[in-house]
This record gives C-alpha cells, structure tokens and sequence, in this order.
C-alpha cells in the first residue's frame, strides 16, 4: 500500500472507517527483521509486515487470519511493542502511541492487553495465581483499596472460585491457565486485548468455553479484540470484522460476512474452501473450491508483483508485475487483487510505487 | 554465601523448588542422598567442619598462636609428633599446638571460602541477568569485561592484585571475589537470554512491570538451582585459590593459621616433621572433595527435579 493521504479515502481501507472513532487505528505499520550475518552469509532484512492498515472501533472484534509466517503474530508482538515498528503509525484512542514516553506510554500500553498462545509458558510457573493477578493489580493507575478483593473478583469475572488464589499453575488445566492469563489481562483495565492465537492450544470443548467467556467479556466490559488466529471457525464466531494475511501484507478485509460468503481475493477462497465443513451444502450454495499448491514464499525473499501470484489460480502476466493494492470492491470488503471488481474503475497512477 | 553451606539442606527445601515451584519434600532429598552415599557422607564432612568452625575459639585445645618453647618443643627444638600428651597433632616448628591451628585455620579457610565466594556470586548473578536481560551495548560491555578478566590466568592476576594492597584477610577475600565471577556470569547470561524469550516475561513485560521487578521476581528465582550448585563449587576453588596464596606467601598474614599457611610451614620441615604438611593439606583435600561432591548432588538433583530454561 502507499503512503495514506487525503485521496486514500476512496481506495485505502479507511474507506470504511470514521477516524475519530477508531479506538486502535493502525497505518501503514512495516515491521523488519534484522537477520545478522555469519561467516560468509550476508545480513539481510526480512519484512515480516509490509504496510498493513486497520482500524478497531471499541467493543469490536477484528479477526486476523493467514498462514504461518504471514505476520499476523508479529503485528500483535509490535502493537505491545515487544517487537519495533519500522515505519508506520499507530493511535490508540486518537493518541499516537509512537510519539508517547515513559510513563505515559506505559500507561498506553496498558490500554491494551495481550493473551498468549501457550497457556504452558504464560504463567509464571514459580508464582500462585493470586501473586501473578496482585502484581498485575497494583499496576492500575488508580490502585484498588483492597487488591485482595480486586482480585477475587477478576478470578470471578473469568469464571474462576478463590480457591485459585492458591494453586500454582502447575495445578491448572490448560483451559483453567487460559482463564488466568485473561484475568491478568483484565487486571489493568484495557480496552482492548490482543489475542494470539489464545485458543489454539486448547482442546475444542475447553476453546468453546473460552471463547464463550471472552464474548461474555466483550459485551460486559465494552472490550475490543484484535483475535488472530489460522483457525476459520473460530474466527467465523469471534469476529466482526476479518483481515486476511498473506507474506506480510492485508489481503482481503471486510466484515465477517463479506469475507465468509463472498470472498473476493483467490487466497481467501483458497483458505475458506479448505475449511472442512460439517453440513454438506447444496452444491449451487457452495463456493468454488480452489487448491492451493506450492508452500507459501521466503518472507525474507518475496515474489515480484502480486506476492500470492505463483500459487494463485487465476494468475495473469500482470501479477507477476504490479502489485495489487488493497482497495473497495462491488461487494463491499477490500481486496487487494487484480481481478476483484473495483467499486472505482480508474485506478490511481501510482499503484505499486512502493508497494 | 551462607546458602552454599550445609545450612542448604535446612534452607534448600524452599530454594530448591523446581521450575514448576513445587517445593521439594524433606523426604525427597532424603530419599535422593541415599541413593548418592558419597554425597551422604560429603554433606556430614561439611557439616562437621562448618560446627568446627564456628565453634573453633570454644574448642581449640591451646591458644593457636602460641608458642611453647618448653613443653611444645623436643630436646633438641625439633617439633613434636602427633601422639604427644597435650598435642594430641604434635606441635609444628615454633612449638605451636597443630591442631590448635588446624581448628582456627578451618575456620579461616571456610569464612574465605564462602565469603569470597559469596561475593563472587553476587557479582557474577548481577552482572549476567544485566547482560543476558537488557542485551544490547550494555551485554557486550559486560561480556567484554568479563572476557578480560577471564583471560588472565587467575594466581597471577591474584599475585598481581595483592601486590598492590596490603596483605590481609579482607584483601584476599576482596580479590577472590573479583576474579571469580566471570563463569557464573557467562553461564547466568546465557540462562537469562533463553529466560526472557518465555512468554510468561514477556507477559509481565506487556503488563508494564518494572524491569528490575521483573529480573528479581521472574527471573532470579528460576536461576537458583544452577547458582545454588555453583556456589557449592565455587566455594571449593576458593578455598584451593586461598590456601595456594597462603602458600606463596601472599595470602593470610602471618602468624593467623589457615591451611594454606600450614601447609607453606609444613613444607620447609617436610622431612623431619611430615605430620606439619600432611594434616592441614588432608583436611584441605577432604573439604575441597566434599564440596564438590554435594556440588555434583545438587546439581544432579535439581536439574533432575527442575529442566531448567526450555
């Protein structure tokens, strides 16, 4: 995608988002990895996100989907800041976190929150629950009277008895863990919580709960999630609006609908047709399925033009030259494809310039 | 370290707690040094000496400094030998009483050891979660020290260090423990770097918990069992590092008795008196094994119990 300016508004992905509104509004964020270089290997940069834009109003869902490598933990890793953002904006509630120092970044961060996807390695193995949720507590701004009290009712909220306050995590089951790590979460009072992959180690009744409880949380407390995630249907449930992924880069995103019924990039359908269905529908209902072939290209070595075009069905001489970039189509999600209908025909000149 | 010493056993059970701090049972550690009798009988060692120690003015059957040029002395001025009535170890040269100093030198030799090293190990725990935690200018500064100071050969760079200062039990104490921090410094690094990556750091990171907080209360505490066994046998090449410079003379003042300084005595009268060099350096053997023995126990039954960083 190109720079955001004023003539954005039509093609960019902001055409569907009142700026003002947004709590989390994510601009051409770029993230690049330095690989240092060995004896006789040359250091070499690995753009793991190339320019990705999204906004999250409070109380939303946004989903982010894609394979292995295609950056969507990374842009979860880089909004909490443990990873740097090479380029880009981001605003949290208007303010842009990028510009924030010290304390007031801190306080920042703690408007959002994160959940890991190892409900194993994301508790301190050496501390009781009710040591992990009390250090959290006495991080709010406002500090509680009684964090004892705070702390019971967090366990609460995330459907945990007291008697938590003394296990160990070892005790815990993975779905019991998960629980925990939420209510960590919930201890600093974020608006938004960022959940990578959060249930993808969880067996699927456990994730049933989990993801139940998180809803329950969203309509509760107000929360926005940004939930990433490989798995379809769990974003089918979680999600109000969904991003897909693919090398680093946005390439189809739309409210859960538009993405799940009719989906306009070739990677998308690809995606969705590999989900297995449960009810067998009627054939004229069902979408066209599409294969992919060939595993997805080196990050740190990607395809010329449209990045998807070797493993892409439909691929024509101009994908392998000009990149697509994201814009509006017919059916109202964005798509950064050739081939998906435009809602404005003329595409602007400089499409591909840094794309 | 007061940690490092017998009092591990008693203090052990709560620092030994494995990864998934589950607090190690009496009966585990019990069950643990039977099936190691060395160990079993090391830890006794230790625990004898570090009561001779600490009871050594109580117990010492003469004044160690004195000498007795009439009874503590042959016909002819020559030592006398073990067996002696009064000096149950004989007497060395000056007609002082062996065992006598034996006693007070246990406890110098041990107030080093675990002194120096103690030092030692705060120095080298610091400066390795610092380097391994924040990375960056700060690790290699750090690391670049701590490649200088392993670099020398350690007796000279003692030698060298004392030469400077005056000699005294304190200075040795001084220079031990900085000289021997530099391998627990790169171990902890490298234990720390694979620490911070978990995501339950990074989880408490994200929360906005201060970076030393973190290091104290996320990271240290996974740290203990390997620092508890080095510390074991850290205190044992302290102790070596002590008495080689009380043998050369550069380590504590005389007339103070350490086993070092008895053995450096012993020598000169080797032939006539062999009784002067062989008790001191037999308990110097017997303590250095015994560390390192429980050293090797502790290693084994922590690292069994708690696979440390992933």
């Amino acid at each position: 995608m190109s720079r955001l300016d004023g003539s954005d508004l039509v093609n960019g992905p902001s055409s569907r988002s009142r700026a003002g509104e947004a709590l989390l509004d994510v601009r051409d964020l770029k993230v690049t990895f330095r690989r240092s270089g060995g004896i006789g290997r040359r250091a070499s940069r690995v753009p793991a996100v190339q320019g990705v834009s999204f906004q999250l109003r409070a109380g939303e869902t946004l989903g982010i989907a894609g394979e292995s490598g295609s950056g969507k933990s990374t842009i979860a890793r880089t909004l909490m800041g443990i990873n740097q953002a090479s380029a880009g904006s981001m605003r949290l509630n208007g303010e842009n976190v990028g510009a924030l120092r010290g304390r007031r970044l801190a306080e920042y961060r703690r408007t959002m929150q994160m959940i890991f996807q190892d409900p194993y390695d994301s508790l301190d193995p050496r501390m009781k629950v009710g040591e992990t949720l009390l250090e959290a507590i006495s991080l709010r701004t406002t500090k509680p009277t009684d964090p004892k009290r705070a702390v019971e009712g967090i366990l609460d909220q995330v459907g945990l008895s007291r008697s938590f306050i003394e296990r160990r995590p070892r005790e815990l089951s993975g779905g019991q863990r998960q629980r925990v790590s939420i209510a960590r979460a919930l201890c600093v009072d974020p608006r938004l919580i960022l959940c990578d992959e959060a249930v993808s180690a969880l067996d699927v009744s456990v994730r049933a709960q989990v993801l139940n409880l998180l809803k329950d949380l969203q309509e509760e407390l107000g929360l926005a999630y940004l939930f990433i995630s490989h798995d379809l249907s769990t974003l089918r449930f979680m999600a109000d609006h969904v991003g897909i992924m693919y090398l680093g880069r946005l390439v189809e995103i739309g409210t859960r609908d538009e993405i799940f019924e009719n989906p306009q990039h070739p990677y998308t359908r690809a995606l969705l047709s590999a989900v297995p269905e449960p009810i067998v529908r009627d054939r004229s209902t069902r979408l066209p399925r599409v294969r992919l072939t060939g595993e997805p290209p080196s990050a740190a070595n990607p395809p010329s033009g449209c990045s998807f075009h070797p493993r892409c069905p439909m691929a024509q001489e101009v994908c392998r030259t000009v990149a697509p970039p994201l814009r509006a189509t017919t059916s109202g999600q964005d798509a950064a494809c050739h081939f998906a209908d435009p809602v404005l025909v003329p595409e602007p000149a400089r499409i591909g310039a840094d794309a | 370290m007061s940690e490092a010493l017998p009092p591990v056993i008693g203090q052990g059970v709560d620092l030994a707690a494995t990864d998934d701090d589950r607090p190690m049972r009496a009966r585990e550690v019990l069950r643990s040094l039977r099936r190691d009798p060395a160990a079993f009988v090391s830890l006794i060692v230790l625990l004898l000496i570090a009561l001779i120690a600490v009871l050594a003015p109580l117990i010492t059957p003469h004044d160690p400094l004195q000498t007795y040029n009439d009874i503590g002395l042959g016909p002819q001025g020559q030592p006398l030998p073990p067996g002696t009535p009064g000096f149950l170890l004989g007497t060395d040269a000056l007609g002082r009483d062996v065992l006598s100093r034996l006693i007070s030198g246990t406890q110098v030799s041990l107030v080093i050891g675990i002194v120096a090293n103690g030092l030692a190990t705060i120095v080298g725990v610091t400066v390795g979660v610092i380097a391994g935690y924040f990375g960056g200018i700060v690790e290699a500064v750090l690391m670049r020290i701590t490649d200088v100071v392993i670099s020398f050969p350690i007796l000279l760079l003692c030698t060298a260090l004392i030469a400077v200062t005056t000699r005294s039990t304190t200075n040795v104490i001084i220079v031990i423990a900085l000289i021997y921090w530099t391998t627990l410094a790169r171990i902890i690094r490298g234990m720390v770097i694979s620490l911070k990556h978990r995501e339950f750091v990074v989880a408490t990171r994200t929360l906005g918990v201060g970076h030393l907080r973190i290091m104290w209360k996320h990271i240290i505490p996974h740290l203990l069992p390997a620092i508890i066994v080095y510390a074991t046998l850290g205190v044992a090449s302290s102790i070596l590092i002590e008495s080689a410079l009380s043998f050369l003379g550069i380590g504590v003042p005389i007339p103070q008795a350490s086993w070092g300084q008895m053995i450096s005595d012993g020598s000169t009268y080797f032939q006539i008196a062999p009784w002067m060099l062989f008790i001191p350096g037999i308990c110097l053997i017997v303590t250095v094994m015994a560390f390192n023995l429980v050293g090797d126990w502790l290693s084994e039954m922590l690292d069994s119990a708690a696979p440390m960083a992933r």
